[in-house]
């Protein structure tokens, strides 16, 4: 019987991979932006499995907001992405650094 | 094995293994494409466990609109992709590592959690039984009542994000002519032409 634990697994597995891709494509902001979006589908197969298990609707309420923020995260992300590709010709991480942050 | 659990381990099977070819992937369009596989499992997994209407919402929004988006702006962008992969597995050693003390951690986490005595108070909106009310009725039932402020603030976000893409790449190129109705309704007889007496044998 699939029980709570599988799917908190599956998240759990989806979470890491999202983090794993944020370190090794360190230069491609594409594939960063790509692993964000992994970590939110993680976050929500958690949220839907609580709300299922615990039989309080409450839980897939809050995964819907998450995905609006996913949402309106990648648009931005992309708009911001594309102006700068359009001034510098590039998307490498690492010539992001015009602001010495 | 019965049929819930064979396709709850071939979605989370899929899932998991499309997930890592879109950080593995050498092309980003192959990456959007893995991303999209992996969204439309994590949807068949939403389906398994009863949440249909998410499930529905995740194959619109994420492979309608952001996967799309996504796919977009990688062909839109002139970029060497091979030269951005420089130096992949020189973070590999790190990035495993982080990695494995993570997920270490968490599937700790995930063996050993118990639910509490108190949660059966929690609950703030049970599950009406799905044979008498729809999941999709339900998640309205509570969002456009307890949770409307939250839902309207949802759609803001959205808002702004839509009047920030656009005034992020909207830009005016200088030496375009555009046609500008208000100085042509403006010109008069006077303005437009210019009469000019030339005198004979002289020119201008």
């Amino acid at each position: 019987m699939i029980g709570l634990p599988h799917y908190l697994t599956v998240a759990a597995i989806l979470f890491t991979l999202g983090i794993l891709g944020i370190f090794l494509n360190r230069k491609n902001v594409i594939v960063i932006l790509m692993s964000v979006e992994l970590i939110l589908l993680a976050v929500n197969i958690n949220l839907v499995s609580f709300s299922a298990f615990l039989n309080d609707i409450v839980g897939q309420i809050f995964a819907l907001l998450v995905l609006t923020v996913a949402a309106a995260e990648a648009a931005i992300g992309l708009a911001i992405l594309v102006v700068f590709f359009r001034n510098r010709g590039s998307i490498a991480v690492e010539d992001i650094n015009a602001m010495k942050g | 094995m019965t049929v819930p659990a064979f396709f709850f381990y071939l979605f989370s099977a899929v899932a998991v293994a499309s997930a890592f070819m879109v950080i593995a992937g050498r092309n980003p369009v192959h990456s959007v494409l893995w991303l999209i596989l992996t969204f439309v499992n994590a949807a068949g997994l939403f389906l398994l466990i009863g949440a249909e209407f998410l499930a529905m919402i995740l194959v619109v929004v994420y492979v309608g609109a952001v996967a799309v988006l996504f796919l977009f702006v990688v062909m839109m962008l002139d970029v060497d992709f091979a030269e951005l992969r420089e130096g992949f597995l020189q973070y590999l050693p790190i990035g495993a590592l982080v990695g494995l003390v993570f997920l270490v951690e968490l599937v700790l986490v995930v063996g050993t959690w118990a639910v509490g005595p108190g949660i059966a108070s929690a609950i703030k909106a049970p599950i009406p039984n799905a044979s008498q009310v729809t999941n999709t009725e339900a998640i309205g039932r509570v969002l456009y009542t307890t949770y409307v402020h939250y839902f309207q603030i949802a759609g803001l976000v959205l808002l702004v994000a839509m009047i920030g893409a656009i005034v992020l790449t909207l830009h005016h190129r200088v030496n375009v002519k555009r046609q500008n109705i208000s100085s042509q309704n403006a010109r008069t007889r006077d303005t437009a032409i210019e009469v000019v007496k030339v005198k004979t044998g002289e020119g201008i």
